[in-house]
């Protein structure tokens, strides 16, 4: 699949309190959580964004809180995908579990400046600046969350495991 | 094959002999957590999957925790949800107000959690139990369903790293200046995936209580778990406790690190955490002049007995600072029932603090003590993140019981020696 859209940057170490604060965390309701998606950082965001734009953040994106609330927020709030050298832990199992494309690319999330244009194909894991006439290549995605990718997201497949052994 | 005691557990929950760094594996879990925020998400995925019930309706903890007694109406219908749910499937281990408390002091307190055990929790500071030679990580809720429903999980082993403390703790030192200088030596992300092996003869003198505070900022630093191997210290805590039977594991001789850190903590001084990342460490004597009008002990991480004793120490016949709120909550009912024994809970309230029913309350930013903008607090909680506590122009600095105790005496940061 190829995404295309404009790029938003965030810095270093943006935390799920930034992404989603705790303040909004008594609804889980995807549509609700997005009108906050990184109010913190950059009030006023999820308003501005197109459907289909592209965060590109830097190192430890999503450290912090499990809170899956975080991935549901910034897919609800239409960004295709998530650009960074690295990712926390919990965050970046959350984003492929829910369906929320994320990429590992510290050049690309280095040279790709703010408004920037930019494709993503998930299936090489090229990341192209159609702007700055440049590709990158993101971190192979280990086969068996490819697996849950395919599948549509974790619970899928795993409803899929369990149809096959009853 | 030489293993870590991380790497031990993991094989022993996946059926193997052996397993080494980057595996992917498929392990059994003997206790999955969620609480009022990530269970009511965790539910409605579960639902999706098309099982008739739970794997396992005791292996299953449901503790409302973040935003109870309930802070409003949308809190309560999640809170509701949940437990709903835990009455649909006869869930043995939901938690109610009144016999909850924070899910990480609750858990091992009651036995649930145990040397050997292979915990998920879908909260980030699940990594907590570790304190007591336990595998235990933070996952989210579409995993929590999963498992919920197959009592199972997917895990990759982590490559481990050594941490190991030299020296004698200094009076006013513990564990959570331990864990803060750890995290501004090697950063929000330098144990990134990575398993956390405290180990030293620090750590050995290092009560349950400062071990689980470690523990429980392993993810601080970006770590999947924290780790202490189990010794005489956690054999003493868990007998007569465990409600299941628990196993020791250690770390081989010639087991494989990635990284190993050495720190002489003989000189340490009682450390504090600057806004707005845990990395950013100071000496409490090098923070300078910083007033603060309100002062938060309790929580996952300090909210322990042995963090209230501590506390109370420094407040003993004192008085907090007329500009200032001290908001004091234990992390259980047992533990404030214990205080209110020891007659720390009077110590407080003499001091003029505020205490609390057990609750994560302010922690998050929940309630029971958010932040105005501009305002600052010290707090004994494991975050500082931007809008942590309150409006996203507030202030949280970091510290132990003692010097958040001191500081809240004094109006400012200050070190526990200060308090006349
Ligand atoms: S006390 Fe704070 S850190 Fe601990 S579980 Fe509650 S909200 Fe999370």
């Amino acid at each position: 699949m190829l995404l295309k859209g404009k790029a938003w940057k965030f810095g270093n170490d943006i935390d799920t309190d930034v992404i989603i604060p705790a303040r909004y965390l008594n609804t889980s309701d995807p549509a609700e959580l997005a009108k906050h998606c990184m109010e913190d950082a950059d009030p006023g965001f999820s308003a501005r964004i197109q459907p289909g734009d592209i965060i590109v953040a830097g190192k430890n994106f999503g450290c912090g809180s499990s809170r899956e609330h975080a991935p549901i927020a910034i897919k609800a709030a239409g960004i295709a995908c998530v650009i960074a050298p690295t990712f926390a832990r919990i965050f970046y199992r959350n984003a492929f579990n829910i369906g929320l494309p994320i990429c590992e690319s510290a050049e690309a999330a280095g040279d790709i400046d703010a408004g920037n244009e930019v494709t993503v194909d998930l299936k090489t894991g090229i990341i192209t600046n159609l702007t700055k006439n440049k590709t990158y290549r993101a971190t192979p995605v280990p086969p068996f969350m490819q697996q849950i990718i395919t599948a549509g997201g974790l619970i899928n497949y795993v409803a899929e495991r369990v149809k096959n052994h009853v | 094959m030489a293993m870590t005691i991380t790497e031990k557990i993991l094989a022993a929950h996946a059926g193997k002999d052996h397993v080494a760094p980057g595996e992917l594996l498929n392990v059994k879990i003997d206790l999955a957590l969620g609480n009022d925020i990530t269970a009511p998400v965790a539910i409605r995925e579960f639902e999706k999957i098309g099982v008739s019930g739970v794997f396992d309706r005791e292996k299953i903890a449901l503790i409302p925790d973040h935003f109870v007694p309930n802070k409003d109406i949308k809190s309560a219908e999640q809170a509701k949800q949940m437990k709903d749910f835990a009455i649909k499937h006869d869930l043995a281990l939901y938690f109610e107000v009144g016999r909850m408390g924070i899910e990480h002091c609750l858990l091992p307190e009651q036995g649930l959690v145990g040397p050997g055990d292979l915990v998920i929790g879908a909260d980030s500071h699940t990594c907590t139990y570790g304190a007591l030679g336990a595998f235990s990580t933070g996952i989210g809720s579409t995993d929590l369903a999963a498992a919920m429903a197959l009592g199972e999980t997917w895990l990759k082993v982590p490559e481990s790293v050594k941490f190991i403390y030299e020296g004698t703790l200094p009076p006013w030192v513990g564990g959570k200046d331990l864990i803060l200088h750890t995290i501004g030596r090697i950063g929000v992300d330098g144990a990134l995936y990575r398993a956390m092996e405290f180990t030293g003869p620090a750590i050995e003198s290092l009560s349950m209580d400062g071990r689980f505070t470690m523990c429980n900022m392993a993810v601080e630093a970006g770590a999947k778990n924290g780790i202490i191997a189990p010794d005489e210290t956690t054999r003493a805590y868990v007998e007569g406790r465990s409600r299941r039977l628990y196993q020791f594991y250690a770390s081989d001789e010639e087991a494989k690190y990635a990284a190993v850190y050495r720190y002489d903590v003989s000189r340490l001084e009682p450390q504090v955490a600057f806004p707005h990342l845990p990395e950013n460490v100071r000496s409490v004597s090098a923070a300078g002049h910083i007033t603060i009008d309100q002062a938060v002990i309790g929580s996952c991480t300090n909210g322990r007995l042995a963090d209230l004793r501590e506390a109370a120490g420094v407040l003993k016949d004192r008085k907090v600072h007329k500009n200032v709120r001290l908001i004091i909550f234990p992390g259980t009912q047992e533990i404030y029932r214990q205080a209110l024994k020891e007659g720390l809970i009077e110590t407080f309230i003499d001091a003029g603090a505020a205490v609390s029913t057990p609750t994560c309350g302010p922690c998050l930013g929940g309630h029971m003590g958010i932040l105005a903008k501009g305002e600052r607090a010290v707090a004994t909680t494991n975050r500082n993140f931007t809008g942590r506590m309150g409006h996203p122009e507030s202030e949280v600095y970091l510290s132990g019981p003692a010097v958040a105790a001191a500081s809240a005496i004094l109006g400012r940061i200050a070190h526990p020696q200060e308090v006349k």
